[in-house]
């Protein structure tokens, strides 16, 4: 049955490529800039080889890198004895080998992410303010969509996607700063007629590509991110068998203002609703790594009859309103009808959080205090009347800005 | 020995190897059975070894309960001596049938539900039952390729020679949920 899901994969390896073709021209363009004649050799190959190092690099220590930049930090069993349960439970759903390592980010903004190299070594991580929000039906729907990005092999394939970005992005960056900082057009015709013409033309091209690459490497980056979304919803909902689990969870993760404190654009994608909010979102369609949770909600909310992948390649198709392959053929002849279970009687919030700090800061918000999430996790309070625009954290003594809304 | 004695040498060999490829896929679907029954078989044990500490627990808080601790016990019994999938099936699911009845009783004790051993008994014993659940799909879905395979030509033929039985499914039926009384409006 999995092996379908990952049949799908070559829509996103055509993607792919073209990433890697931006690459590659990049490297071309850029070379032959510097020199006609050999720079296109040697840019490709400076490419490939800036490439190379680090995917190696993400491929070793990628999940590490992540969870760190992420703050999060390994939990044992006794921390989260419900939180482990769930991963457990999916884990059997799922099948996979082994128990992913389970992380928890001290942050309030409730989020998740999956990382890792493959089934045998994954960790799922999860912040402190989604296991306080969230129910165990949500909660689980939620973990079953990670585990998915996990069985789907979608964890190493996005680093090495979310890799190829950063190199397109990083060689166009230093081809252009090379270019405007050392006042290279006068070398460039100092160097005699041979090569001046094609230097000339050359150098035209590869701006042109500096500036241009990074922009399609980044559509492309977030068209493969929004299908791997679309997929690994298709396949929680298949694990739990129940689609308003995870709904619910996205409906609660959608509705909060908190964001969170360490998130950049490569590592937003990986989330399972995007951290990055920002207002007035225009080409919202196109630069979104995400599809806007509204619409995966609504595809949730209609599978009122079974969760296999064609009854969600169907209401996948019904919300959007024109028919479009999510699911690729073999996938749909999934043959067992997967019925939907009773959702748990267990409604209360996986770790509750004490009752008086939640009405303590209900009073504190509606009075107009501004709350700030430090990276360590603790949330500071600053009065209507405050007016710097920075805070420093009395535990960790990191300096956070304080938005002024 | 002429071309025929060869052609039929190499239709021979071609032969052999298709019986074993069959052979060999039985076996691996029969291993994946197993196998997923093991999935089900550990959770069943936590269960069982779950049960005495509930009973422990909740007794002092319970004393008008006796009967429904006792049922408990007694499913827990009869689940631990049933033999093959399907008497095991039928004692499982009359076991999470009164094990929910006791927790449904249970909420009529607040000094229980606030006995923090009493809660992480319940989370354990909810979980068991979810994984049971998830570890069932796993089984029932390996149980169907490898019947299926069993009973399709050729290689039921093969299944026949080499004894490959067919396994039963694991399918739960709640006791609890079947002896809900109908009510007529
Ligand atoms: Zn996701």
């Amino acid at each position: 049955m999995w092996e379908l899901a990952r049949s799908n994969k070559r829509k996103s390896i055509f993607l792919f490529a073209g990433m890697l073709l931006l690459l590659v021209g990049l490297g071309f363009f850029a070379g032959g800039a510097f020199d006609p004649q050999a720079g296109p050799f040697l840019g490709v190959t400076l490419a490939m080889f800036l490439w190379i190092i680090q995917l190696i690099i993400s491929y070793f220590a990628g999940g590490s890198i992540m969870l760190a930049l992420s703050g999060a930090k390994p939990v044992t069993r006794d921390m989260h004895p419900r939180l482990f349960n769930i991963v457990e439970e999916m884990k059997i759903a799922a099948n996979l080998p082994v128990l992913p390592k389970i992380y928890v980010i001290p942050e309030e903004a409730p989020n998740a992410f999956a990382t890792g190299r493959n089934p045998q070594k994954s960790a799922v991580a999860v912040t402190a303010g989604l296991l306080s929000r969230l129910n165990r039906d949500e909660l689980q729907g939620v973990i079953a969509h990670e585990m998915s990005h996990v069985l789907n092999r979608d964890i190493l394939f996005m680093t090495l996607v979310g890799v190829s970005l950063g190199s397109i992005v990083l060689l166009s960056n230093i081809f252009l700063r090379g270019m405007f900082h050392s006042g290279s057009s006068s070398r460039y015709r100092s160097r005699g007629k041979g090569g001046g013409q094609a230097a000339l033309i050359f150098l035209a091209i590869a701006i042109v590509f500096a500036i241009l690459s990074p922009i399609m490497a980044q559509l492309l980056y977030f068209a493969i991110s929004r299908r791997r979304e679309y997929l690994a919803d298709a396949t929680g909902v298949r694990l739990t068998r129940y689609p308003e689990g995870l709904a619910s969870a996205l409906e609660k993760m959608s509705r909060t203002d908190l964001v969170l404190s360490r998130v950049n654009k490569v590592t937003a994608a990986l989330y399972i609703v995007n951290p990055l909010k920002r207002k007035g979102m225009q080409l919202a369609d196109l630069t979104a790594t995400h599809p806007p949770i509204s619409e995966r909600i609504k595809i949730l909310r209609s599978l009122t009859y079974g969760v296999n992948f064609a009854a969600y390649q169907k209401a996948f198709e019904s919300v959007r309103g024109r028919p479009a392959s999510l699911i690729p053929k073999g996938g749909l002849s999934d043959a067992a009808t997967v019925a939907l279970r009773a959702p748990s009687k267990d409604t209360g919030p996986v770790e509750p959080v004490p009752a008086q700090r939640i009405a303590g800061d209900l009073i504190m918000a509606a009075s107009g205090f501004t709350f700030v999430t430090c990276a360590c996790g603790l949330k500071m309070k600053t009065p209507p009347d405050f007016r710097g625009n920075s805070l420093r954290c009395p535990k960790c003594g990191k300096v956070n800005s304080v938005n002024a809304a | 020995m002429g071309k025929i004695g060869l052609i039929l040498i190499g239709v021979g060999v071609l032969f052999l190897f298709w019986v074993i490829g069959i052979f060999n896929a039985l076996v691996r679907l029969r291993n994946q059975v197993k196998n997923a029954w093991s999935q089900i078989d550990v959770q069943l044990k936590r269960r069982h070894d779950l049960i005495p500490n509930l009973i422990e627990t909740t007794k002092g808080y319970m004393k008008h309960e006796r009967e429904t601790l006792e049922k408990v016990t007694a499913a827990r019994t009869a689940a631990m001596s049933a033999q093959s999938v399907g008497e095991k099936a039928q004692a499982e699911g009359m076991l999470s049938g009164v094990l929910g009845r006791l927790f449904a009783v249970a909420e009529q004790y607040p000094d229980l539900k606030a006995n923090q051993n009493f809660l992480a008994l319940q989370e354990e014993l909810t979980s068991t039952e979810n994984k049971i659940a998830f570890a069932r799909q796993g089984y029932n879905d390996q149980v169907l390729f490898y019947n299926n395979k069993i009973q399709m030509f050729p290689s039921n033929i093969i299944a026949g020679m080499f004894g490959f039985a067919q396994q039963e499914f694991f399918e739960i039926q709640d006791q609890a949920e079947k002896a809900l009384p109908k009510v007529a409006f």
